[in-house]
């Protein structure tokens, strides 16, 4: 039985113009434009972009929020830790470990999505 | 400061430079390809890149101006060296990788690439200078301040010292040395500045570590002696007999003169002597601020403060990827992946550097209140080690400090000049002279020459303050090209062009304003001052609705250009050709 399986896979794993090049049919894909590309394209400059944004939303939102809430609650700017007033410590000193940490997240997290997308159109 | 501080501070300035010099020299053997003068052949190992990249980022604005601010205006000015460092972050999240893919050397390289224009190149390369002069100015205004504040030298003399060695050395070497020399620079002035920062604490301790937001406004702590640099009306809130001599409230005096509460016009050249204890007057541009007007935010007496600070949030955060010497660095990472590798390395290196100067901020209004009266706040780095610490040790921590602020100067004007020379050379002067070797060299030339004569001519705005305006055009120009140039496939040349004309021209106009009319109170004031809040968005807005209505003009090969910004180079792809618009003739 074994003798005979080898030959039926080849038929049915694809056409033949498949096999001229020992390229994957994913990047091929994207080579020749086709809408298949397209999509893998598509998916993977969301996903990257998605990540991109959501960093900024993380980094962003609760910075801009800081001038607002010392406006409105004008108390909460005049807190202090120690002897120190909270808007020393958080624009002196926190924020920067922070900002060290989501930008080390991001990498990680943007090289998986890379890989991710390198198996996917890998896959014959 | 003694006989012996200037000469001190000479020598460890004079070894800074002459350090930068022959680093330069030596690198300047290995550089002998075309590719190796300009961008090093993208042969930079990660550690490396990332100490040049930190290097020519922290200019004269991170290493004097924030500090400067800090003690002028209080926790507000924090927002500065917070938006430079969140700016690197968005520069990586979102631009690092696919502006390496690109394989575009320049900004003009990338925007002709991309929309295949050049127009919009023409568009880009102006914005470039534009924006690389405007930054270039107050580095060296910091260098006169500097020279200035340890020797007593004319301010001409730091800002003509600077343009010297940095045409020096972009002309004579290239990329490949400029990135050991940066490299270099960015140790000395990390050290520079957080060395001294242990002395200053212990020496504050044991003063009894008086608090910075004691209630009330700034004391000289002995006997002073303040000369007025520029004529200025000087506030005083209670009455204070001092020693005067030069001309004050149009009468010339020398002699004991009784101060009244109210506001004095005082001639440059007057010599006034403080007796200890007493208050330090108001001066335009330095307000006398109470403790907790100073220490918590928003009641620095700014008007429209709520406004400033987001407006000095947009300008930062997003002025960053789209200033001209942050980005050519990124092509020399090998590839994408290493490109935000670097910047990573680059946002912890920035971060460690920026705990620091707001210290200097804080002991200055205790320590060195003089400078808030003769405006000169941007010295307090380089005079507060002196002025506490004191004695020989006080005298080599200031030498330290002004050798550090020389390597501020030097590497982000190198770079600086290095992309607006490239810029000029490839397509100003590229198509004049053949020699592409000799067209950089005459570029380098102009580049140089054109900021000194500014920041000799111009009227200063504090370091930090101009720095920001440089953000806001970048903010309004370059940030959206390059984010829909990178995200959007259907930004179009004519969208493209619009928004940069728009956005760039409308910021710059308002910026200039601010320069050349000096900044003024209300709406209007600080809608001119920090333009970014409302010129960024409105350059997004014509980018995409001029590039929809004009959506025939997409270009052809813009799913391949794609394909080359975000797949990562492991892949075998096509991927067309690197966006180098004309073809790249580099020296």
């Amino acid at each position: 039985m074994s003798d005979e399986t080898p030959p039926r896979r080849v038929v049915v794993t694809g056409p033949p113009r498949l096999a001229t090049r020992a390229s994957a049919s994913g990047r091929r894909d994207i080579d020749e434009q086709t809408a298949l590309g397209e999509t893998y394209m598509r998916s993977l400059m969301r996903t990257q972009l998605r990540l991109g944004l959501a960093v900024l939303a993380l980094v962003i939102i609760p910075l801009a929020t800081l001038p607002a809430l010392w406006a409105l609650a004008p108390g909460v700017g005049r807190l202090t830790i120690g002897p120190v007033p909270l808007p020393w410590l958080v624009l002196g000193v926190l924020v920067y470990p922070v900002l060290v940490l989501v930008g080390w997240r991001y990498v990680r997290q943007a090289e998986r999505n890379e890989a991710e997308f390198e198996r996917i159109v890998s896959r014959q | 400061m003694s006989s012996s501080g200037p000469a001190l501070a000479v020598g460890a300035i004079v070894a800074s430079v002459l350090a930068a010099v022959l680093i330069g020299a030596f690198g300047n053997r290995v550089s002998r390809t075309p590719s190796d003068f300009y961008v090093a052949s993208r042969s930079v190992s990660p550690g490396l890149n990332a100490s040049a990249i930190g290097g020519e980022y922290l200019s004269a604005a991170s290493f004097l101006g924030v500090a400067g601010l800090v003690l002028a205006f209080g926790v507000d000015m924090l927002w500065y060296p917070v938006g430079y460092t969140v700016g690197y972050l968005l520069l990586l999240v979102l631009v690092a990788a696919p502006l390496r893919r690109s394989g575009a050397f320049t900004l003009p390289d990338f925007a002709q690439g991309r929309l295949g224009s050049t127009r919009v190149r023409a568009a880009a390369t102006t914005l470039v200078v534009v924006i690389g002069w405007l930054y270039l100015v107050p580095q060296m205004q910091g260098a006169g301040v500097t020279l200035r504040a340890v020797v007593g030298a004319p301010t001409w003399v730091g800002v003509l010292t600077v343009g010297l060695v940095v045409l020096l050395a972009v002309a004579g070497g290239g990329m490949r040395s400029i990135t050991l020399v940066q490299a270099f620079q960015y140790w000395l002035k990390l050290v520079a500045i957080t060395v001294p920062v242990f002395f200053l604490v212990v020496a504050w301790r044991a003063d009894g570590s008086p608090d910075p937001l004691s209630p009330s406004p700034p004391e000289f702590g002995e006997r002073t002696t303040v000369t007025v640099q520029d004529t200025a009306v000087l506030t005083v809130d209670a009455p204070v007999t001092v020693r005067a001599s030069g001309t004050v409230d149009d009468t010339a005096v020398s002699g004991p003169l009784r101060l009244d509460v109210g506001g004095h016009d005082v001639e440059a050249g007057t010599e006034l002597v403080f007796p200890p204890g007493s208050a330090v007057p108001g001066v335009a541009g330095a307000p006398s601020l109470t403790g907790s007007e100073w220490g918590y935010p928003l009641s620095n007496g700014q008007s429209e403060p709520l406004y400033r600070v987001y407006s000095l949030m947009v300008a930062l955060f997003f002025g960053t990827m789209g200033l001209p010497h942050v980005l050519v660095r990124f092509y020399t990472n090998p590839d994408g992946r290493a490109a935000r590798r670097t910047a990573l390395t680059v946002l912890g290196l920035v971060g460690i550097f920026y705990l620091a100067p707001p210290i200097y901020g804080a002991l200055g209004r205790l320590y060195t209140p003089e400078l808030l009266l003769t405006g000169r706040t941007d010295a307090v780095v380089l005079t507060l080690p002196g002025v506490l610490v004191g004695g020989l040790g006080g005298q080599l921590l200031g030498a330290v400090v002004a050798a550090g602020a020389f390597a501020a100067f030097l590497s982000t004007s190198s770079g600086l000049v290095l992309s607006v020379a490239g810029v000029l050379s490839q397509d100003v002067l590229g198509r004049r002279e053949r020699s592409p070797r000799r067209a950089f060299r005459m570029a380098t030339t102009v580049a140089v020459i054109v900021p000194v004569v500014l920041a000799l001519a111009g009227q200063s705005l504090g370091v930090a303050n101009m720095v920001g305006l440089a953000f806001a055009v970048a903010a309004s120009s370059f940030c959206p090209l390059l984010l829909l140039g990178i995200w959007w496939p259907r930004l179009t040349a004519t969208g493209a062009l619009a928004g940069l004309a728009l956005g760039g021209g409308l910021a710059a106009t308002s910026v200039l304003v601010t320069i050349l009319l000096g900044p003024t109170d209300g709406w209007g004031g600080a809608l001119l001052a920090q333009p970014a809040a409302w010129s960024m968005p409105l350059a997004f807005l014509v980018m995409v609705v001029v590039s929809l209505l004009t959506s025939r003009e997409i270009p052809t090969g813009v799913r391949r250009i794609m394909v080359r910004l975000h797949t990562p180079e492991s892949l075998d792809l096509d991927r067309g050709a690197n966006l180098t618009g004309r073809g790249g003739r580099w020296p």
